[in-house]
């Protein structure tokens, strides 16, 4: 080679490494919740009576359990579809994340029915009398008076038709009734606020019942005709609860019920703990691999260590520039990678070996070991890229980081191990490192 | 130097007969006595796995009987508690709403002080369901991809070969595992496949020497089986130095890496070596005694 060109390559090279570690500061990996702590869940959706699971439906509880989310304060969650059926919703750091499940995992439809108390010989009333009396879409509830979230006592009512629902609001809002119990005000939009001075104007003196999930939470009864489609929700809340409900409120209801059909929380002293493990452990193994190379294979091992070290800060570089989320396996997936990049360089100086015995010269020889090694790194790898792919469509969650890290790492080794060792062992010839092939600098047990 | 590999292979399949058998052992004994074939961590069979690290006080490994008292209480079927630490125990039992969950976690506190919640898991029996499926097909898509790709670059036999030894591979594994009573999870899945994509390596090298040997002829080397063992004995150093360097990442995580990975790390350790084992000892055989009973390749007429 040209010294010139020597310079270019080598030049290169350094800039290859600065860029990469540029790139590590510049777009930092994002911690799995494995390692950071946080919750994941996996919410199925569920046909309701009148809409079925589809993709719209799917969309639309994508859509309401980013807004519970945005008004629970979390930073950075992913929220994802999986299948036809599933949405995978992550939260990393959640402090509480049996608050965040309960959130999530609601429906939050919210309609106000038409409604009457029940008659007192309400014993009598069967389902069939009550449609009779009251009209086909009528059933019989019960109300539970609430106090701070307890039940003191209950009454039954009949409900009639639900003449609106959570989507005809326009807000909802924190609030307190005049004895300083917490309520959640509320206010329609403008079509609801007509049909709710309507609903009003002809119900007075009659209970509207208010219903969260099937569940009556409070049925006021109307005292007057209300134009200005704003009203109040009391049912006893907690302050928890009334929080909560105004979350689900602003955020919408689901379209369709959802089942939390998995759930992960890690604490934060697992993940400190497993990463600072794995660390300690890869560095040992990188250790043992570099010693290895280096007493086995001598001046060429330490030209595949040089080639290795640029193998470990070019693959964090696409892995960060890939946005790939560091997970545990994916850390096990990147060192095991390492032990795998350096198989390339076994082959081609082993076979170094073998050409050297044969009697050729130390650049030919060089020359033909990579060239013929070429073909067994080249299917070997394509097969374990296979598993890999394999393994990715089978991904849940953190399999999919391993998948990916070993992927990107299999072939990034192929580059390192052959262009960049070749690369190093020209230079080795050139400034007559090795004097020749039966310098000790190359194998034990040459030249023999 | 030139060993006669090839020519033992009886007493190699024996050997691997041996340690197959070994893992029929371990099923048919998880089966009769334990009541399932393996030790199906909650991603197979649906179920709540809680992890909780004690206060250093409690010394919880003494007091585990009180532990399982408290989930008595709750009536729970399936309990399975276990130490995986010296202050950590893990909990797994059936499927639990997120309030049970911490209703107990309650409980425990109030009778053993600072609990801290480590890890907990709840799957659903469906999801564990979907996974069994997922699982056969990743398994059955890997090695038929393998299979392919192999039959492509060298030919059908080499492809049946090199499939055989793997799943040799996989299936010992899979029964060691059973047999050690070791979880089985995701990760466990992950594991073999890894195995499948890695253990070929070998076989890969191997083959790509006969491929190679079988073009230029060597002297004294006139049929395929002492093409193979030719191959086998050239290429000895480079199987076995390959699979060692990832061997020492392996063996570093078993022995420092977090709980999560030791597991993972153990299967892995397992079947590389079982990888580069079957590639010398039985793709090889495999393939010359194929060859001496279907094939009517002869040296020097390569590919």
């Amino acid at each position: 080679m040209g010294d010139s060109i020597i310079k270019i390559k080598v030049l290169g090279l350094i800039l290859l490494v600065a860029v990469s570690i540029f790139i590590y500061y510049k777009i930092p990996l994002t911690k799995g919740l494995d390692i950071q702590g946080g919750t994941r869940l996996v919410l199925q959706a569920e046909d309701s009576a009148t809409v079925s699971v589809g993709e719209e439906s799917i969309s639309g509880v994508v859509a309401v359990v980013r807004n519970r989310i945005d008004a629970l304060g979390v930073t950075e969650p992913t929220i994802q579809k999986k299948g036809d059926k599933q949405v995978i919703v992550e939260l990393p750091g959640v402090k509480d994340p049996d608050h965040a499940i309960k959130i999530l995992g609601e429906t939050a439809l919210m309609e106000f029915v038409e409604a009457e108390w029940a008659p007192a010989d309400e014993k009598l009333l069967t389902a069939e009398k009550i449609k009779a009396l009251y009209g086909e879409n009528a059933r019989l509830a019960k109300v539970e008076d609430e106090k701070n979230g307890a039940a003191t006592s209950e009454r039954l009512i009949v409900l009639k038709t639900t003449v609106l629902t959570g989507a005809d609001l326009k807000g909802a809002w924190p609030g307190v009734d005049q004895y300083g119990n917490p309520v959640v005000d509320i206010e329609f939009n403008s079509k609801g606020a007509g049909t709710f001075a309507n609903v009003t104007e002809r119900n007075v003196g009659r209970p509207i019942a208010i219903i969260l999930d099937k569940k009556v939470i409070s049925a006021p009864s109307v005292r007057e005709p209300i134009p200005s489609g704003k009203a109040q929700i009391s049912g006893g809340f907690t302050t928890q609860q009334m929080r909560d409900l105004v979350v689900q409120l602003r955020g919408g209801a689901l379209p369709v019920p959802v089942k939390i059909v998995e759930t992960k929380i890690v604490g934060p002293t697992l993940g400190k703990d497993s990463l600072d493990k794995s660390k300690f452990a890869g560095l040992i193994g990188i250790i043992a691999i570099v010693i290895f190379m280096v007493a086995y294979y001598r001046l060429p091992g330490f030209l595949a260590d040089i080639s290795l070290l640029v193998y470990f800060f070019l693959t964090i570089a696409v892995l960060c520039l890939l946005r790939t989320t560091l997970t545990l396996p994916g850390i096990a997936g990147f060192l095991l990678s390492i032990g795998m990049a350096v198989d390339a360089n076994i082959i081609i100086f082993e076979r170094l070996k073998e050409e050297l015995q044969a009697g050729k010269n130390l650049r030919m020889a060089v020359d033909t070991s990579f060239h013929r090694a070429f073909t067994a790194i080249l299917d070997s790898n394509v097969t374990t890229l296979i598993a890999a792919a394999t393994l990715f469509w089978l991904g849940t969650g953190t399999i999919k980081g391993f998948a990916v890290t070993l992927s990107v790492g299999i072939i990034i080794s192929m580059f390192t191990a052959i262009v960049i060792t070749k690369f190093l062992m020209d230079l080795m010839i050139d400034w007559k490192l090795a004097e020749d092939e039966k310098s000790p600098l190359l194998y034990r047990g040459f030249g023999k | 130097m030139n060993i006669n590999i090839v020519g033992r292979y009886r007493l190699w399949f024996s050997i691997s007969a041996v340690l197959m058998m070994l893992g029929l052992f371990g099923f048919s004994y998880n089966y009769l006595v334990r009541g399932k074939l393996m030790n199906f961590g909650i991603d197979f069979t649906g179920g709540t796995e809680i992890t909780l690290r004690f206060d250093e006080k409690a010394s919880i490994g003494n007091h585990i009987g009180e532990v399982r008292g408290v989930l008595t209480r709750f009536t729970l079927k399936d309990n399975v508690i276990q130490l995986t630490g010296e202050k950590d125990l893990t909990i797994r039992t059936e499927p639990l709403e997120s309030d049970t969950r911490s209703r107990i976690i309650g409980e425990l506190q109030k009778q053993f002080g600072g609990v801290e919640l480590l890890e907990a898991d709840t799957i659903g029996p469906v999801i564990g369901k979907e996974l069994r499926t997922q699982a056969f097909w990743a398994l059955l898509l890997a090695t038929l991809g393998i299979l392919i790709y192999v039959s492509f670059r060298f030919q059908f036999k080499y492809a049946v070969a090199a499939t055989i030894a793997l799943w040799h591979d996989a299936f010992i594994t899979i029964g060691l595992v059973a047999l050690l009573w070791k979880s089985v999870d995701v990760a466990f899945i992950a594991a073999i496949l890894t195995i499948l994509g890695y253990s070929i390596n070998d076989t890969i090298v191997i083959f790509d020497r006969i491929r190679e040997n079988l073009l230029k002829p060597v002297k004294g080397v006139v049929d395929f089986e002492a093409v193979t063992n030719l191959s086998v004995t050239q290429t000895m150093a480079r199987s076995i130095n390959t699979v060692l360097t990832v061997l020492f990442v392996n063996v570093c995580l078993f022995v420092f890496g977090g709980v999560t990975l030791k597991d993972f790390a153990f299967v892995l350790l397992i079947g590389f070596t079982l990888g580069t084992y079957s590639s010398i000892f039985i793709a090889s055989p495999l393939l010359v005694l194929m060859e001496k009973n279907f094939g009517k390749q002869k040296v020097r007429r390569a590919r």
